[in-house]
């Protein structure tokens, strides 16, 4: 069976999960009906409660699904602690459906895989040894990539029920109040975390900063809360940010950045109230600063810029270069500092962000967008989950949900040491060619053919080559070779769905 | 329309020969000249590597429209011969001699690649030539060298040897280097040739890099050597004609246009005949000006 983007998928799982091919970016106007959590009803009295043994005990059954957050990235100290006492209790057959997971994480997984305590995961990606011990097969059922936007919708459908979702938080009252803002280890954005929230069925905070009753503004709300659980310590606030935001002095990821803001400035969608989403790599930090002066020098402003927001995100909106930021998470700890101190910064839930079964998600609203790839192929596929060597290394993440803009960049280096960047396929789908406009490279940029409006309007930018993707991938090989195809068993260890919960594409074991 | 003579020679951006990343990279920062080092950069337990990596560089990457030069290692270091052979054989436009001190140096540097360009097929001549000017010898002997050979293109003024030779260092205002830097100017300009000023290394001194930039600038140097490719936008942004100085420009290349239309030997602007120097410069303005994207399609003014 293949799709749209000629990708083959699995007949028999595709069958036996009765799972859809993705055929287009279009999501059209269906009738969705949502779903509701199971409440057991409190006055809220013994919801604080001391051992979170007990609560594991109580609460998580065999086969059942439980959830987590990403928001600590890798200062994490919630995963483990929860996922020690559950693999110490022998329960089996659980789902994991935490929105991402993060190195941290990734021992006590193998560790709760191997003893079968997890026997199924969704996520929104995995890196290091856990991406190589699931590419090696050591999962037998396949992992289930999501985007942000696509996990939020399967919680609303119910694909993914989520029986017990435990959440770290750096602050909370004893009937569940809680934001991201104020504490040790403070991350801003709740965002992704809320649909947890929402939608479990149990609801058990971790906090290690009990606050007085009733504590405000109230992210997560005691009326969707169970359990809350006092810890030593939730995460560790060095290693949640990317620290002070250092911009990069790379002459090439400069360069690209330089060009990047070329494009947007002499695209259509720079005027004012126009929106923008930047990452929080090297070059898209750059990319901001680029953007602010041009922002400055041609009197510009933006009405929002969206996403996983940065200090220099922020900055502009205390500049009064954005009239509001929305916050889905915060990188770093300048952009969650102001997000709790600026009333015009908004935290917004996954849903909000880029749920495509929604009345309308911000994404769709949105102008401009620059997304990395590690791999773009010549029509204009981009893969940000498995490297060249077909290992599993990345995440979905908001690539997919983002590219919905209007105009979407992809800024990314010809080749990466010896591996060509641009290439004629990716390794993975991840986003779909349709919804990405315009390739950046150090060399030059590559406008996707069907936007013959870009073409026209940005093919005399002074110092910017055009070239072709085609032209581009052949620079590329001639660059760094040819290399031998990499070599897969039958089974599929991964399935990457689109956003709409079709599958782009399959990921097939590594053969040793 | 650009022949060698008029070459834009702004920036000469310096790279490593032995770092793959980096001669790889080389070509898409916009810089007119790339020198890749064989020499200083590069240490002995390297010196084979780097040239083989440099050749096959030269060979297969496309560096578009820059000159490409080669700083081989000196006349008195084993590396010498095979590095003049190697690129030679690879086809670099330019050899750049280090420590040059007398006219001698580059004529024995010129037998030897008229000899290897015989050896590998290399059309005769094609290969050229530029002298790094690094002492007190080499500065007192700046024209005979600028002199030395029909395929010098140009001079390199390398302050820190210099300096050091000079028993003083580099200081912010630069008067220690006043003399060479004229000498050197002065000898390549009455040779015919370009004249590079000296690298600036502190990355954290932008200003301090502008004002240098400017003086050489002001004093006739065609461009500088740099170390950094974030240098090469400074450096274009010294070299860019004003707005008024290319409407002058515009205004004499008309002229000029009229009067061959005309078929007049004379050219008049405002009722006035314009001198050789003022076409000569006025053509110079152009092409900085087009090199600086400040004229569209049709040779006309783009407002930034």
């Amino acid at each position: 069976m293949k799709n749209s983007v000629e990708r083959e998928l699995p007949e028999n799982i595709m069958n036996k999960l009765n799972l859809r091919p993705y055929k287009s970016t279009e999501i059209g106007n269906p009738e969705i009906q949502r779903v509701a959590p199971k409440v057991r009803t409190t006055t809220g009295e013994g919801k604080l409660v001391e051992s979170l043994e007990k609560v594991v005990k109580d609460n998580v059954k065999n086969g059942m699904t439980i959830s987590f957050h990403h928001h600590f990235r890798n200062g994490d100290f919630v995963f483990n602690q929860v996922m020690r006492i559950i693999i110490d209790s022998g329960i089996k057959e659980l789902t994991l459906a935490p929105s991402s997971l993060t190195g941290v994480m990734n021992n006590l997984v193998i560790e709760a895989i191997k003893k079968g305590t997890i026997t199924a995961i969704t996520s929104s990606g995995m890196r290091g040894e856990l991406g190589e011990f699931v590419s090696h097969g050591g999962l037998k059922n396949p992992v289930v990539f999501r985007s942000h936007g696509g996990r939020a919708r399967a919680i609303e459908e119910g694909a993914i029920k989520i029986d017990v979702a435990f959440l770290g938080v750096p602050n909370a009252d004893k009937l569940g109040n809680a934001n991201g803002m104020e504490g040790n280890a403070v991350f801003g954005s709740l965002g992704y975390a809320l649909m947890d929230a929402q939608y479990a069925n149990k609801v058990v905070l971790l906090t290690d900063n009990l606050v007085p009753y009733p504590n405000t503004p109230a992210s997560i709300k005691q009326t969707q809360v169970d359990y809350v659980v006092k810890v030593d310590k939730v995460g560790d606030p060095d290693k949640i940010g990317s620290g002070a935001t250092r911009f990069t002095k790379d002459p090439k990821e400069l360069k690209i950045a330089k060009t990047v803001n070329k494009v947007i400035v002499n695209s259509p969608y720079f005027k004012n109230g126009f929106s923008f989403q930047t990452g929080s790599g090297g070059a898209a930090l750059a990319v901001t600063r680029y953007l602010r002066q041009s922002m400055i020098d041609n009197n510009i402003k933006a009405s929002f810029a969206l996403g996983g927001i940065t200090k220099p995100t922020t900055d502009l909106l205390n500049e009064g270069l954005i009239a509001k930021v929305m916050d889905v998470q915060d990188f770093d700890k300048g952009a969650a500092e102001s997000m709790h101190t600026n009333n015009k910064q908004q935290e917004i839930d996954a849903s909000w962000y880029a749920d495509p079964y929604n009345k309308g998600a911000m994404v769709d609203q949105l102008d401009v967008v620059i997304l990395s790839a590690l791999e773009i192929d010549t029509k204009f596929n981009v893969n940000v989950m498995s490297g060249s060597d077909g290992v599993i290394r990345g995440a979905v993440g908001g690539h997919q949900d983002a590219a919905t803009a209007k105009l979407t960049i992809i800024s990314a280096p010809l080749v990466r040491g010896r591996l060509a960047t641009v290439v004629p396929d990716v390794t993975t789908v991840v986003t779909p060619g349709d919804s990405v406009d315009v390739l950046v490279t150090e060399v030059g940029i590559a406008i996707n053919p069907k936007r013959k409006d870009l073409i026209a309007k940005l093919s005399k930018l002074p110092g910017v080559k055009i070239y072709s993707i085609e032209e581009l991938q052949k620079m590329a090989a001639k660059l760094v070779g040819t290399p031998n195809p990499i070599e897969y068993t039958d089974k599929t260890v991964a399935l990457v769905e689109y956003r709409d919960g079709t599958i782009i594409d399959a990921i097939k074991e590594v053969k040793k | 329309m650009v022949n060698e003579e008029e070459r834009l020679r702004r920036t000469m951006m310096f790279v490593p020969g032995n770092n793959p990343a980096m001669v790889k990279d080389a070509g898409i920062y916009g810089a007119d000249s790339i020198m890749f080092d064989l020499e200083d950069a590069v240490s002995m337990t390297e010196k084979d590597a780097a040239r083989t990596l440099v050749y096959e560089a030269l060979s297969t990457v496309d560096y578009g429209n820059a000159e490409l030069v080669v700083r081989i290692n000196g006349l008195d270091t084993p590396y010498y011969e095979n590095d003049i052979k190697a690129m030679v054989k690879a086809k670099v436009d330019v050899i750049r001699l280090p420590k040059t001190e007398n006219a001698n140096m580059i004529k024995k540097l010129e037998q030897l690649v008229e000899k290897a360009e015989k050896e590998f097929g290399v059309p005769a001549g094609s290969i050229h030539l530029m002298a790094a000017i690094e002492s007190a010898k080499g500065v007192l002997n700046a024209y005979e060298i600028a002199c030395a050979s029909k395929r010098m293109i140009g001079l390199a003024l390398s302050a820190e040897d210099y300096t050091t030779d000079m028993k003083t260092h580099r200081y912010p205002d630069g008067a220690e280097l006043e003399f060479a830097r004229n000498m050197v100017l002065h000898a390549a300009r009455a040779a015919g040739i370009a004249a590079f000023d000296t690298v600036f290394t502190n990355m954290d001194d932008p200003e301090g890099f502008y004002r240098e930039t400017k003086h050489i600038h002001q004093l006739g140097f065609d461009g500088k050597s740099l170390v950094n490719p974030r240098q090469i936008e400074m450096v274009n942004k010294v070299y860019e004609p004003t707005r008024k100085e290319i409407e002058n420009a515009l205004n004499v290349m008309d002229a000029i246009k009229e009067a061959n239309e005309k078929g007049s030997g004379v050219i008049s602007m405002n009722g006035q005949m314009v001198d050789r120097p003022v076409v000569l410069r006025a053509q110079r303005v152009v092409q900085l000006a087009k090199a600086a994207h400040l004229l569209n399609e049709e040779g006309d003014y783009i407002e930034k």
